[in-house]
């Protein structure tokens, strides 16, 4: 069985990056960033990436990274969702990074893990584990991309783009530089105000390849399954914030001259919130450690994660919005924030019900015939 | 005590005390008599004064031996919480009166604690004891007690001063299953079995020396047994698909005839509750292991019972016009609940007990609310009633 627990070290992590967020990223900083024209906080981004090496953790020591495993990325994860933190972690350091360690061609690798420069893997957010390679970008004999892309998370502020396009030869993965002539990053208007989504034209745009038919897809795929796995451990951190700060807010709000806490009806619905919370942690480290270990179990691992801990992220925000009443319904109080960003993370790599379906194939429970 | 050195012990003891040829009785004495019975208890109890941890190397070994076990099943009142109680409060004539018999499955145990009107409230009981020179006479009713006509004797907790506050006039006592006044009554359920008992106590007397624990502090050692019966749920490592889920799995992957897409997408549901359920367990146990015990406990019996209630009542749907077939309401009178040897309609009507035998459901998201989240308490309006003053 594997470790389910944290280790000293990715305790200390934890806590690094919390103190970061705790100082950087408070709710009122998040609120405002979303209003203003940037929409990620870099100056963050640089201090978690460069600072605490947090972008680098994956990545081997050769390519300049930490050579830490997924469990540590994990962690970081976690954090991040608890602070609903507008940096392009998932995009660069999870997604990207991944695909390009599947990939031979390993340069870009270096600049990513130190956090120097950002990628991001040009599929819409939305493009679940197990999804047919993309054809929606065409590249012609010279390399040159052409086509459109649709909700692609992160890209706003990459550097480099990981296209997975189709040539002469079939699937393909390419790098397009953002500065690159005939590419278009459009930002689009999304629901959740942390992770702006773009829309991506490509007219023939020069590109590199990275990586032809016989690896692109299952890097792509790679990239995915981790993606969806780490994604865990972020609606992980969201669940625990939300419940945490219900939890605070009932202890201290007053109504019927009593605590609202102290009513069997609410802390019913709290102590249920707390038990999926419990598992949802048991779950997210368990596809964090078969994703780091390369298990058979993996995909079962992301699948179980990813249905539990997805559904959870949303139900406790929505309960963060109810039990705090009217106050929850309001743009002051960050509680829309999480309830946003659990949404959009629902559907972000695969839905529940996607990943429900995934394990009827793979613990061979078929639905019926007809 | 390292693994190596109890391995040794083990094969030592096995040396003298061949599986193959001695009586499966006296086999048991003798390992409870070399501290292999429970390694953690004190040495002269049955154990070594070991860590708890090696009791699985122990009984791997003497099971690779052929050795005969103890059923801990049909015993587990005695040995999940009889034990641990006599041991904690116990005087030394009570230990080692009692504990020996009680592991080798001479002496069955039942608990006398629910009352028709204590049940989750379980310290407004008003069974009485009364002082009587050295001893006590009991008067009053219990429900609910599995194993009462087949035990030997009984954990009993009764009321001995109705003039203080429920929780301070509680007493416990070691109660003679065989003596006078006793009744003890099946308690036909749900199922069709009789699997619990009401138990009348009528002027039943019960020596001083047969107390475990002070006058009026009964309660405080009750929670030592309660304890002990929640982290028996859930303690146990199971394997991927074990339990309920994987015998509805089973009749699902056997049986495609019977599939439909709204059960496909409840199974799928049920399956996953189900993995991820192990999965916390799993944590817990680890958690353990490193000595960072979580309150992880409580939690696991009630996702245990919310997933048994959910999937067999799947199982019975699934069966369709076989689901309105029972397998057999003749009362019997079984000593361990076995759901697998009986079919879905059993299990779907069993499971209903899960969310209330051993805590129910609400206590059991009262006690996460209050004791992990940390959440006020109710108000209570007879915490400082004398009980006898109480509403009933």
């Amino acid at each position: 069985m594997s470790d389910l627990l944290y280790s000293e070290i990715e305790e200390e992590l934890r806590s690094s990056v919390r103190d970061l967020l705790t100082d950087h990223c408070p709710p009122s900083a998040v609120l405002a960033g979303c209003e203003s024209r940037e929409p990620y906080d870099l100056a963050l981004w640089r201090s978690l990436a460069a600072e605490l090496g947090a972008a680098g953790l994956q990545v081997p020591e050769e390519y300049g990274g930490a050579g830490a495993s997924l469990r540590e990325t994990a962690v970081v994860m976690e954090e991040l969702g608890r602070s609903v933190a507008p940096v392009p972690f998932l995009g660069s350091a999870v997604l990207a990074t991944t695909a390009l360690l599947a990939c031979p061609a390993s340069d870009l690798l270096p600049a990513l893990a130190e956090g120097a420069r950002t990628a991001v893997l040009a599929v819409p957010l939305s493009t679940a584990p197990g999804a047919a390679f993309p054809s929606g970008v065409r590249a012609d004999g010279n390399g040159a991309l052409t086509g459109r892309l649709t909700s692609v998370a992160d890209a706003l502020t990459a550097d480099v783009l990981l296209v997975p396009a189709v040539d002469a030869d079939g699937p393909g993965l390419y790098a397009v530089e953002a500065s690159a002539t005939g590419l278009g990053v459009v930002r689009r208007t999304s629901l959740d105000l942390t992770r702006p989504l773009a829309d991506v034209t490509l007219e023939g745009v020069p590109a590199r390849k990275l990586a032809g038919a016989d690896t692109a897809p299952a890097a792509l795929e790679r990239a995915l399954l981790t993606g969806a796995g780490l994604l865990a451990s972020e609606q992980l951190g969201i669940a625990e914030w939300c419940l945490g700060t219900t939890v605070a807010y009932l202890k201290e709000r007053k109504q019927f001259g009593r605590a609202l806490g102290s009513f069997q009806a609410i802390k019913h619905r709290l102590a249920d919130l707390w038990l999926e919370t419990v598992g949802a942690r048991a779950a997210a480290r368990y596809a964090a450690d078969a994703l780091a270990g390369e298990s058979p179990d993996a995909a079962l691992a992301v699948a179980v994660a990813q249905a539990h801990c997805g559904a959870l992220a949303v139900r406790a925000a929505e309960e963060c919005v109810q039990l705090h009443g009217g106050i929850g319904m309001t743009w002051e109080h960050p509680a829309h924030l999480y309830l946003k960003r659990a949404k959009a993370d629902q559907i972000a790599l695969g839905t529940p019900g996607h990943h429900r379906n995934a394990l009827a194939g793979l613990v061979d429970l078929p639905g019926p015939v007809d | 005590m390292s693994e190596m050195d109890i391995r040794t012990v083990v094969r030592a003891f096995l040396a003298e005390h061949d599986p193959a040829t001695t009586d499966r009785l006296d086999f048991l004495r003798a390992r409870f008599d070399a501290g292999l019975a429970w390694v953690h208890f004190p040495v002269g109890l049955g154990g070594l004064g070991a860590p708890r941890a090696l009791q699985a190397e122990v009984d791997a070994e003497l099971a690779a031996a052929g050795a005969p076990d103890n059923d801990p099943r049909r015993i587990g009142i005695g040995l999940g919480m009889a034990a641990p109680t006599i041991l904690r409060f116990g005087t030394e004539e009570q230990k080692s009166r009692f504990l020996r018999p009680l592991w080798t499955g001479e002496e069955v145990w039942c608990q006398l604690f629910s009352e028709p009107g204590a049940g989750s409230d379980l310290a407004a009981l008003g069974t009485r004891a009364v002082r009587d020179g050295d001893g006590w006479v009991v008067d009053g009713q219990k429900v609910w007690t599995s194993s009462a006509h087949t035990a030997r004797w009984a954990i009993l907790i009764a009321r001995t001063d109705p003039d203080v506050p429920k929780h301070r006039g509680i007493t416990y006592f070691i109660c003679d299953m065989t003596d006078p006044g006793i009744e003890v009554r099946p308690l036909r359920q749900i199922t069709g079995e009789a699997e619990f008992n009401e138990v009348f106590l009528t002027g039943v007397r019960i020596p001083d020396a047969h107390r475990l624990g002070a006058v009026g502090e009964g309660w405080q050692v009750a929670q030592t047994t309660l304890n002990n019966e929640r982290v028996a749920i859930g303690g146990q490592a199971i394997p991927r698909e074990g339990g309920m889920v994987g015998v509805v799995a089973d009749t699902w992957r056997r049986r495609p005839e019977l599939r439909t897409h709204e059960l496909h997408q409840r199974l799928l549901k049920a399956w996953l509750e189900a993995e991820v359920a192990r999965l916390t367990g799993e944590r817990l146990r680890q958690q353990l292991t490193v000595g960072q015990p979580g309150p992880e406990g409580a939690a696991m019996k009630l996702a245990f019972a919310r997933l048994a209630q959910e999937l067999s009542g799947l199982e019975v749907e699934l069966l369709g016009e076989e689901g309105l077939a029972y397998d057999d309401w003749t009362m019997t009178r079984p000593e361990i609940v076995d759901f697998n040897g009986r079919e879905a309609g059993y299990r779907y009507l069993r499971a209903k007990g899960n969310s209330i035998e051993g805590g129910t459901s609400e206590i059991l998201r009262n006690i996460i609310a209050e004791r992990v989240l940390g959440l006020p308490a109710e108000p209570r309006t007879d915490k400082d009633l004398p009980w006898k003053e109480l509403a009933r």
